[in-house]
């Protein structure tokens, strides 16, 4: 059967197991203390999306928790909706669910969307919707700057479950075929390409890079394309000095034009898997397949796409390695950096129209402390929200924690999304060929301007240096 | 009909007594909602962001940004998606109606399983669930696994990566597949109300099968060809299964109207111009559905 026509059919079903969910999923309080509560996220059980969140949340969070609340003389059961489909489309179901008054009491959220939701007031801040959150003991031990990830004026609005880095992610026994080094680093854009060309000539039938862009990779594309091309070059979409959107910018043109580079002038890169639904799982596949050789990921590929589920390679540690983004020319970075990332976070908030507010704080509260969390880095290593939680030996992620000094975040604005999507079209645009980077930058910035207001949006004509 | 100055069957209350619930029902299904739409599309509310928890009155700035000639035709644009619904239309109605026709014509007047075992699965591909269908056409039309290419590949041709390479052509055959069994039942219907004396007497004369049909069968069927149009053209319009097998994609190349919509309302959050555009879409139905009725009355008219 067509492996990508399985997945797809498998996306249908689980909406329709969403939907149904949705129906069911109302909790209840019923008589006697006991308690029923309903979490989502995006996570399927060995699928291809946060496999082993499912297996901390079904093989220690959600028994232990109901173990304590027994012990308590309490009966609490919790539901987990697993949800299959892309990021954006877990956006879209919260914010019908919530617009509703209806959807799961406990839910996974990028932090990014916050400020949407928070504006809309279809979110409330954490301390109105369960009091006792203010004086848990958990926030001393989660550092300000990730609590800001699901932060927006001023309020917290969830509990964040961590950062993550972006770098590039390449294959060394391609890399080695090639008769590239194992420790590749490369120093500027140059380095990046000449590699590519190497592989190009020396392996035929391996596309030798993928740099995400396109419309239906949604926020990935900005994430994990424009964004670390954008400040490899010098300049990023928004100037927090300024507050205002970088409508256009040598950056921007830059990186529009290593786009053009890869998917026409050279062909380094496969364009249809920019183009198409789920080409983002197809990169996943063909990179663990060996088939493409460097990928421009988040640390979430190594440590959960590879590691678990649908995509898992044997032998990851010793096939993969990664090298740190470079400037685009030694000294051009953003603010003055010699190798530039860019991080988001995501994390868990309370639906405001929940009647469990407080046991939905209790299972919220829970599953970040400090015992349960140390179960979820013996199945899956991951960089942890909290400080006294270690991370297990992996030194791949105690080499990406050392680039968080020099990250890049986006700005906590209700605008922000849809400026985004204005970028991952001008991508599209130039990967697909119907406009030069130029025009691809004339037509961004017409949007920006619009989304924004005009009055909201700068032009940048060099690198930013501070 | 009561032919007037006959004493009537019902009252005139008893007939709107009876009227009530269906029109009723047609007002708050239909009406309202109808309404409800054109309200939100003159603001600028919103399902995220600011707009959603304040929204304002914007006039029709709504309808003068979808008009916006600057890109207008450009991908992801209005236009665009219009100029694709236009082509996926006229393509699925031609060849949903001259297939239907060429089928029912073919099996004129004839029994046996050929002719069972084509109308069942014609039938069949017309019931089927929207979501099942869609994964089969997935399936049919992927580029490395799919049905159509191992079969090509049998023959030594070229795979063809349908979905991405040709879009809009993989969803007009869907559809025509899909679609088909309603012309051909109709004209099946409609073959059948042609008396068998005037098909012999064209043969008698010396008519060949063409001219028989040229002249005779087509003239006794205009008014169920028009029928079938007209409906076909606004189910075509308005349907949503093509997103199922193409998303709208790639890069907006089968992107028809009611997936712009859906884009519009549901992943940019935008209600207002989402449903400025919905009320083009009821303009558009509405004046194909009065073309319709206009056409049905001129033909009734006539002896």
């Amino acid at each position: 059967m067509a492996h990508r026509a399985g997945h797809r059919l498998s996306l249908l079903l689980l909406g329709l197991l969403a939907l149904t969910a949705c129906g069911l999923g109302q909790s209840s309080q019923q008589a006697s203390g006991s308690v029923k509560l309903t979490m989502i996220c995006r996570c399927v059980a060995n699928g291809a999306v946060n496999a082993s969140l499912v297996t901390w949340l079904q093989s220690a969070v959600l028994p232990d928790f109901a173990a304590r609340a027994k012990s308590e003389g309490k009966q609490v059961s919790v539901d987990l909706v697993q949800f299959g489909g892309s990021d954006e489309e877990l956006k879209a179901r919260l914010a019908l669910d919530l617009r509703a008054g209806k959807g799961e009491d406990v839910m996974a959220f990028d932090g990014f969307w916050i400020p949407e939701f928070a504006s809309a007031r279809l979110l409330k801040p954490l301390d109105q919707v369960a009091s006792s959150s203010a004086s848990w003991d958990g926030w001393g031990k989660i550092p300000g700057n990730v609590q800001d990830l699901l932060r927006y004026g001023g309020q917290r609005y969830g509990v964040p479950s961590g950062t993550d880095a972006r770098v590039i992610w390449f294959r060394k026994d391609l890399f080695q075929k090639a008769g590239l080094p194992a420790d590749w680093q490369p120093k500027s854009w140059d380095d990046i390409f000449a590699a590519a060309d190497q592989i190009k000539r020396s392996l035929p039938g391996v596309t030798p890079m993928q740099v995400n862009a396109g419309t239906a990779m949604g926020e990935a594309t900005t994430m994990q394309g424009l964004y670390p091309l954008m400040v490899s070059a010098g300049n990023f979409i928004y100037d927090f000095n300024a507050q205002k959107y970088v409508a256009r910018s040598p950056g921007l043109l830059d990186a529009l034009q290593f786009y053009r580079t890869v998917y026409s002038d050279k062909g380094y890169g496969d364009r249809q898997l920019q183009i198409q639904q789920d080409g983002r799982n197809r990169s996943f596949e063909e990179f663990r397949d060996g088939k493409i050789a460097m990928l421009w990921e988040s640390d979430y590929l190594w440590r959960s796409v590879l590691a678990a589920g649908q995509y898992r390679l044997d032998g990851r540690d010793q096939l993969v390695s990664f090298a740190k983004i470079p400037n685009r020319t030694a000294g051009q970075g953003y603010l003055g950096r010699g190798f530039v990332t860019v991080s988001g976070g995501t994390g868990w908030v309370i639906n405001p129209n929940t009647k469990n507010a407080l046991d939905s704080w209790e299972l919220l509260s829970f599953m970040f402390s400090r015992p349960e969390l140390d179960k979820f880095e013996t199945i899956e290593p991951f960089i942890p929200p909290r400080t006294d939680v270690a991370v297990p030996s992996d030194q791949v992620l105690t080499n990406l924690v050392k680039l968080l000094p020099v990250t890049v975040v986006r700005p906590n604005l209700p605008t922000y999304d849809r400026v985004s999507q204005a970028a991952q079209l001008a991508t599209q645009q130039v990967v697909t060929g119907e406009m030069t980077p130029e025009q691809a930058q004339d037509a961004y910035a017409a949007s920006v301007a619009q989304i924004a207001g005009p009055d909201r949006t700068v032009s940048a004509t060099s690198p930013q240096k501070k | 009909m009561t032919p007037s100055g006959e004493r009537q069957l019902l009252s005139r209350r008893a007939g709107l007594l009876f009227l009530g619930p269906g029109l009723l029902l047609i007002l708050v299904f239909l009406v309202v909602p109808s309404l409800w739409v054109i309200g939100i599309s003159l603001t600028n509310q919103a399902l995220l962001g600011e707009n959603a928890a304040a929204p304002a009155f914007v006039g029709l700035s709504n309808f003068a940004s979808l008009f916006d000639i600057r890109g207008w035709g450009f991908p992801g644009q209005f236009g665009w998606s219009l100029r694709l619904s236009f082509l996926f239309v006229a393509g699925s109605v031609v060849g949903q109606a001259a297939l239907g026709l060429a089928i029912a014509w073919l099996f004129h007047r004839r029994r046996g399983v050929l002719r069972e075992l084509l109308y069942a699965l014609v039938i069949v591909a017309w019931i089927t669930p929207d979501v099942v269908v869609a994964f089969a056409w997935i399936a049919f039309l992927d580029r490395d696994a799919g049905t159509l290419n191992a079969l090509l590949a049998a023959l030594h041709l070229p795979r063809v990566d349908w979905l991405i390479g040709h879009p809009l052509l993989s969803i007009v055959l869907f559809n025509v597949w899909r679609g088909t069994a309603f012309s051909l039942l109709l004209f099946s219907g409609a073959l059948a109300t042609i008396p068998v004396s005037y098909l012999e007497t064209a043969g008698v004369v010396g008519a060949s099968a063409w001219q028989a049909f040229r002249d005779v069968v087509l003239p006794l069927i205009r008014r169920h060809i028009l029928t079938d149009l007209l409906l076909i053209t606004l189910w075509t319009f308005n349907t949503f299964t093509p997103y199922l097998i193409t998303a709208g994609g790639p890069a907006f190349h089968s992107e028809l109207v009611p997936i712009y919509v859906w884009r519009t309302a549901f992943q940019y959050y935008d209600l207002g111009r989402g449903a400025a555009v919905a009320v083009v879409m009821l303009g558009v139905n509405l004046g194909l559905a009065l073309f319709y009725l206009a056409g049905v009355r001129r033909q009734a008219a006539r002896p």
